[in-house]
């Protein structure tokens, strides 16, 4: 046998492997060898763990250190003072941004160990590219078990027993939808997996299928011996290369040892997958439109019912899960219904999976039992507001949700709670924006959003979008008048109603929520022409304070329009119509007299 | 992979690939690698520590590092954490190092010449 006495995990998530993981890695495993230490030391590129803010990340085992931002010398400088000479380097660690405290182990940072993490059990433990590692965590067990001792009855009840719910967006029991499918008479079904993942600032889906690909490919081998399908398809957009390189490996090995293909585990039950590479538009997460794009038509959807389960892929009873979905479905076949029912609410069970973007001192990706509330999400995991801000409000549900404000800071993010605040689960993005943020600049990103995205289909979402992101432009602009909320909530109700998916009918979410939390910005924009928390551009005006400037002249230097006029030792002014508002001056300014407003 | 069977032969084959990163180590067993640990040939101690540790196949052990204990001229310094407690070891040699996994750690019986009281 092998023996490391040391495993350095390097996550490779696609995050980290934008901040230079890759180049980091490579330096630890080359002084490692220089130093001799490359047979008792072995380093392995993870999927993501979670702290995308903190990369180059790495965690030294058995110990369990967990170093942040992690340089090429650091590197060095790990495998000769730690490695070698078990020294923990205190400069490299993590500092809870609370406390100030350096914290010296992962197991000791709050935002893992107020984590449970069931979807995400191997991402950013395992090598995503070894199978061996996914089998000595207990992978392939769940479909031995379902195949050898189970039937198709049995799984479905199971999963329906779990309480498990679609985490795509609509929460939709995941047995009942197991169920239906299972019942459709056919020669032939299929098990999708969505793996679309539109919604701008959601990365989980990504994190799983680049940092523990075989979970998902053991789930839909379940699902097809549940429901009776053969053929297993993932819809995974082309923009994540490294999750359909990973997965395409995967699959690979699972066929070589037989965990596909034809008679698995010496039973009559045949599966295999294949991958569809989407284009990345977020209509195609929506399931008619996805399954349109797998049969090379153009992805748009259609209207249900039909629904998939009954005339899905190519008229076929067809099973769709999202990637978290199915990332539940091994644990709740190993650990029971009854385990996995004790995790989470009473509507709501298990945990989810949230990705944190925003004013938030810890970004990334944290799973949480359902039902923790915002609270506990955004200052106990996610280290609170940075630079001592204050929380306003935070974005669930992504371009179709809603938002929280700090009166519903102690709201559990479960389904239902969620909903009945005015937003939703969503796929699990959660924007976190701080006092700095302006509610009708946030508004008009989701449906500039929304409007780009529409396919076009049908009018409301084609034409109603477009108006009403029309208005929002003005509003931003100082053009705002009177009458526009009105015609928005009017534009919002029509298309709500008449729209043909889901879309167009929860396009004007975003809008609505912020207008009811925030009435008195949007009012500040109609009538007085101001941007409360100085975000719009064309709303601000620079001015200088007589009693602060002492004519130094520093200002009139860097503004690159020559807007800025005086005579040293005399009160500098600046003009507005040549100023363009890049902030310079009040960078600038050592007497802090220059004001925005 | 034809049966249930075979996944569990060959998923206790790979169990160690990923155990030292689940903590749950019954023994630990840590070597002093200060610069008088080092200077006195705790390099070699590691090193043999590891070696037999792979041929004995002993999954539940890990092994870790610690600074100068400050008993500089009795390094290198060994430490086994068993579940029935903590001894130190005195100049411990790659050979002796060998024998203190065997007997000790995968015996039972601590090696009472080499250990440090205080
Ligand atoms: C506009 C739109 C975009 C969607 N995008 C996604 C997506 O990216 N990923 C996803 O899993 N579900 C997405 N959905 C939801 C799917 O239609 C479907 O409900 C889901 O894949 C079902 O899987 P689940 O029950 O496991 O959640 C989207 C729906 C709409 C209306």
């Amino acid at each position: 046998m092998n023996f490391y006495r040391s495993h350095v995990l390097v996550c490779a998530g696609a995050g980290c492997v934008s901040s230079g993981c890759l180049n980091t890695m490579e330096a630890l495993v080359d002084e490692n060898a220089k130093l001799g230490l490359d047979r008792e030391i072995k380093v392995i590129e993870t999927g993501c763990i979670g702290t995308c803010d903190l990369g180059p990340v790495i965690v030294v085992y058995p110990e369990g250190v967990f170093y942040r931002n992690v340089t090429t010398d650091d590197a060095r400088e790990i495998a000769r003072e730690h490695l070698l000479k078990g020294r923990t380097i205190q400069r490299l660690l993590y500092r809870n941004p609370l406390t100030s405290q350096l914290v010296q182990t992962y197991g000791e940072m709050e935002f893992f160990n107020r984590q449970l993490r069931i979807a995400l059990r191997n991402t950013g433990v395992i090598n995503p590219e070894v199978i061996e590692e996914y089998i000595a965590r207990d992978g392939y067990e769940a479909l031995a078990r379902v195949l050898t001792t189970m039937s198709p009855e049995e799984v479905v009840a199971t999963v329906t027993a779990s309480g498990l719910r679609g985490r795509g967006g609509a929460g939709f029991p995941t047995g009942k939808k197991w169920g239906f499918t299972f019942r459709a008479m056919s020669d032939q079904k299929y098990v999708v997996c969505n793996a679309d993942e539109g919604d701008p600032g959601a990365f989980m889906d990504r994190s799983i299928l680049e940092g523990d690909p075989h979970a998902i490919i053991e789930a839909m081998t379940i699902a097809g011996f549940a429901v009776g399908a053969n053929q297993g398809y993932v819809y995974v957009r082309a923009e994540y290369p490294l999750a359909v390189k990973r997965l395409q490996l995967a699959l690979d090995q699972a066929r070589n040892y037989g965990f596909l293909g034809k008679n698995i585990f010496s039973t009559n039950f045949s599966f295999d997958i294949l991958i569809r590479v989407g284009a990345g538009a977020f209509v195609c997460g929506e399931e008619t439109a996805l399954l349109a794009s797998i049969e090379g038509k153009r992805g748009e959807p259609r209207p249900r019912p039909p629904y998939p389960a009954v005339k899905g892929l190519w008229g076929k009873p067809t099973l769709i899960n999202n990637v978290e979905t199915f990332a539940n479905i091994c644990p709740i076949i190993l650990y029971g219904a009854d385990w996995y029912g004790r995790i989470g609410t009473e509507t709501s069970k298990g945990t989810k999976v949230f990705a944190v973007a925003g004013n938030i001192n810890n970004t990334g990706l944290v799973e949480v039992p359902m039902g923790m509330t915002l609270r506990q999400v955004v200052y106990d995991v996610c280290g609170g507001i940075p630079n001592g801000k204050e929380f306003k409000a935070a974005q669930t549900g992504g371009p179709s949700g809603g938002c929280l404000t700090k009166a519903e800071l102690d709201v559990a993010m479960d389904y239902e709670t969620l909903i009945a605040a005015g937003s939703m689960m969503g796929s699990g993005g959660l924007i976190v924006m701080d006092e700095d943020a302006c509610m009708v600049d946030m508004a008009r990103f989701f449906l500039d959003f929304t409007q780009d995205e529409s396919c076009g289909k049908c009018t409301p979402c084609r034409i109603g979008t477009k108006r009403m992101l029309e208005i929002l432009d003005r509003m931003t602009k100082g053009e705002g008048r009177e009458g526009d909320m009105e015609a928005l909530y009017g534009l919002a109700e029509n298309i709500r109603e008449t729209s043909l998916c889901g879309l167009g009918q929860s396009a004007p979410n975003p809008v609505l929520s912020m207008i009811k939390h925030f009435r008195s910005e949007y009012e500040a924009h109609i009538r007085e022409k101001r941007c409360p928390a100085g975000v719009c551009q064309a709303l601000m005006s620079y001015n200088i304070l007589a009693n602060k400037c002492r004519g130094c002249g520093l200002c009139a230097r860097v503004c690159p329009t020559a807007a800025i006029f005086g005579k040293p030792k005399e009160v500098y002014r600046i003009e507005r119509k040549k100023c363009v508002k890049c902030n310079a001056c009040l960078e600038k300014c050592p007497f802090g007299a220059v004001v925005r407003a | 992979m034809k049966t249930v069977e075979d996944l569990r032969k060959l998923r206790e084959e790979v169990r160690q690939m990923t155990k030292l990163r689940e903590g749950e180590a019954e023994v630990r067993v840590v070597v002093g690698m200060g610069t008088c640990g080092i200077a006195a040939g705790a390099r070699e101690t590691l090193g043999a520590l590891v070696q037999e540790i792979a041929e004995q196949g002993l999954l539940s052990v890990v092994v870790t590092q610690t600074g100068c204990l400050g008993l500089c001229e009795r390094e290198p310094i060994v430490e086994v954490n068993a579940p029935d407690g903590r001894t130190l070891y005195a100049r411990v040699t790659p050979e002796r190092a060998r024998r203190i996994l065997r007997q000790h750690v995968q015996g039972g019986v601590a090696i009472e010449d080499w250990v440090i009281r205080n």
